[in-house]
């Protein structure tokens, strides 16, 4: 089934125009519970009160506050916040282009399939270049009062808008002291390595599926036959064994499962 | 919020008090375990409290749809809506009871090559914090998974969820990755897009033209830059200097504490890779969270509370009041404290 475009753009750099459309690359598989009255099983609604008056204020009267270290508030009324928003535009403005793979994942943040609005020449002729370049764009748009920076990279055979997160949202790995304490065994490290080895095999990612989910949504289904539903105890995991020793009883293990 | 979700009540409000997903737990390797901690390798935005016109500060609450009556968390309970207006209801212990044995684990059971992994799986990082009383079997762990450039993956389950995590070693520092589930991944044939084409040569040398001439060889950081968010302090800032529309504190403290937008995670970080214990005032939302060694909880969101007393496996806490949680949570945390801590090696 073929899914609906989100937004419309077009891709400009240099004297390029390239009209796209974009579609969300995540499809979102969560539960999501609904709240209900516990009495009469009645659909929760929730508004926002005043605390000291418990009267429900509408949302259109409602305006923001920033609240500082020391409890001040700091308010800001809906038309200041209007005003600070950016300009809508259809523009996804490239700013320049990099090799491949140079932006790190840390910095991705949601992906978005583009494909042809209308017209595909372009679109098919930017495909092909950022695959042939192995490069990809450093694009900035504004999308429903929020603006973006992403990647423009090559996906699958498409293009594909890798949304990225701001360098203020970053903490850099580079500015924390890794734990410290007395030198390592070399024989340990040895272990390690030889245990890490043997657990050793390429990423599957078809290996995986949300069990949990999968199990929820079964025990949904379930309770609506009105069957009784399974429980299971938590268990603990013993402790206290010595690294060395627990990982050479991790090897045995892991050979005898080879 | 947005404005069309004002009457949505969905589960995930529940857990909007708690903008620091937080998790603490065993990494399983082999037959070593570490006790770790979890802690968001990104800083939230700025986050913006709801006010009425004269700045008080507004609380969300439930309502039944039915009579409007005002409703506790309490009076509250899961559902599942399993076609239109037909739910299920979902107790507390039937989600727990499916969550899995061992569902306070990270087990390493696979090592795969870090550029094995296809980076659009990537979806959020948090920085592992030993919990131990040393910090030997992390190290030990850090070191080996750098020098190999290996990934450790596995699944564990997180305020209800089951994730996907790869554990990275960087720097002598692990980290969580979540990734995302492949049936989560949409495909270009699902989308429908149309079939690739070749294009054709005039159109891709003007292209292949257009990319040599912006071509660089190093990201401009600055580029990457939170401008609204910028633009958004500047403007506080301006306000707080010259007085208008600020109203001061409240006089209780602690209302202080809970509501401040200011939580410095990096100081956090730093101080928790050290293995300093955090000063609770650094910390505001995360010290009720389970696992961290406060010998008495005074509030707390509810939600954190039956978390903790979940992981205390005290019994029908799912029927307690905050209150009773509290009173719970803190008998049994004082007496585990009284028993001599584990060693590790």
């Amino acid at each position: 089934m073929a899914i609906r475009a989100m937004w419309k753009g077009v891709i400009h750099f240099d004297a390029i125009r390239v009209p796209v459309k974009l579609y969300g690359a995540i499809e979102d598989r969560n539960v999501h519970f609904r709240l209900l009255h516990r009495q009469d099983l009645e659909p929760v609604q929730q508004f926002m009160v005043n605390p000291e008056t418990d009267e429900i204020v509408p949302y259109e009267n409602t305006g923001r506050a920033f609240i500082t270290e020391s409890g001040d508030r700091v308010l800001l009324k809906p038309a200041e916040l209007e005003a600070l928003e950016p300009q809508p535009s259809r523009d996804i403005e490239i700013l320049g282009f990099l090799p491949r793979h140079l932006i790190d994942h840390r910095w991705y943040d949601r992906p978005y399939y583009l494909g042809p609005d209308e017209d595909s020449t372009e679109f098919f002729a930017l495909a092909d270049a950022l695959e042939a370049m192995q490069a990809e764009g450093l694009a900035r748009w504004v999308m429903r009062n929020k603006s973006y920076v992403g990647a423009l990279q090559l996906y699958q055979g498409y293009p594909m808008l890798m949304s990225l997160h701001h360098t203020e949202e970053i903490i850099p790995v580079e500015a924390l002291k890794p734990p410290e304490g007395p030198p390592l065994d070399q024989r340990e490290l040895g272990l390690a390595r030889q245990l890490i080895e043997m657990l050793e095999s390429e990423f599957q990612p078809q290996d995986y599926h949300d069990e949990f989910r999968e199990r929820v949504l079964e025990m949904v289904a379930a309770k609506a036959q009105g069957k009784p539903v399974r429980k299971r105890a938590p268990k603990r995991r013993e402790r206290g064994m010595d690294i060395g020793h627990a990982l050479e009883a991790s090897i045995q293990q892991a050979r005898k499962h080879a | 919020m947005n404005k069309d979700d004002v009457n949505q009540a969905e589960e995930e409000e529940l857990q909007q008090e708690q903008p620091h997903a937080f998790w603490s737990g065993i990494i399983a390797f082999g037959l070593v375990s570490l006790p770790v901690s979890l802690f968001p390798a990104h800083s939230s935005k700025v986050a913006l409290k709801m006010v009425d016109a004269k700045g008080t500060l507004l609380r969300r609450q439930f309502f039944c749809g039915n009579d409007h009556r005002p409703l506790e968390r309490d009076d509250i309970v899961r559902s599942y809506e399993i076609e239109k207006y037909h739910y299920v209801v979902v107790e507390d212990e039937e989600l727990e009871a499916l969550e899995p044995k061992k569902s306070r684990e990270i087990d390493l059971q696979r090592f795969v090559p870090l550029s094995s992994i296809n980076p659009i799986y990537f979806e959020r990082a948090y920085f592992l914090v030993p919990d131990g009383d040393t910090t030997k079997a992390y190290r030990l762990l850090a070191k080996s998974m750098e020098d190999e450039q290996k990934a450790g993956i596995a699944t564990f389950v997180m305020h209800g969820k089951d994730y996907l995590v790869a554990i990275i070693a960087e720097g002598g520092i692990l980290r969580a990755e979540t990734l995302r589930f492949h049936d989560e991944l949409r495909t270009p044939e699902g989308i429908g897009l149309p079939p690739r084409q070749p294009a054709a040569n005039k159109p891709l040398e003007q292209m292949r033209a257009a990319i040599g001439k912006l071509m660089h060889q190093q990201l401009d950081l600055k580029q990457l830059s939170d401008q609204h968010t910028r633009h958004l302090m500047q403007r506080i800032e301006e306000k707080l200097k010259s007085g208008t529309d600020v109203l001061k504190a409240p006089e209780e403290p602690q209302a202080v504490e809970a509501a401040s937008n200011v939580i410095d995670l990096m100081q956090v970080l730093k101080e928790r890779l050290q293995g300093r214990r955090p000063q609770t005032s650094s910390l505001p939302k995360v010290s009720a969270s389970p696992g961290q060694r406060q010998r008495t909880v005074k509030s707390g969101n509810k939600h954190e509370l039956y978390e903790q007393a979940q992981e205390l496996e005290i019994p029908g806490r799912s029927k307690m009041t905050k209150q009773q949680l509290i009173a719970a949570v803190n008998r049994k945390t004082n007496k585990r404290h009284t028993r001599k801590p584990e060693r590790q090696s």
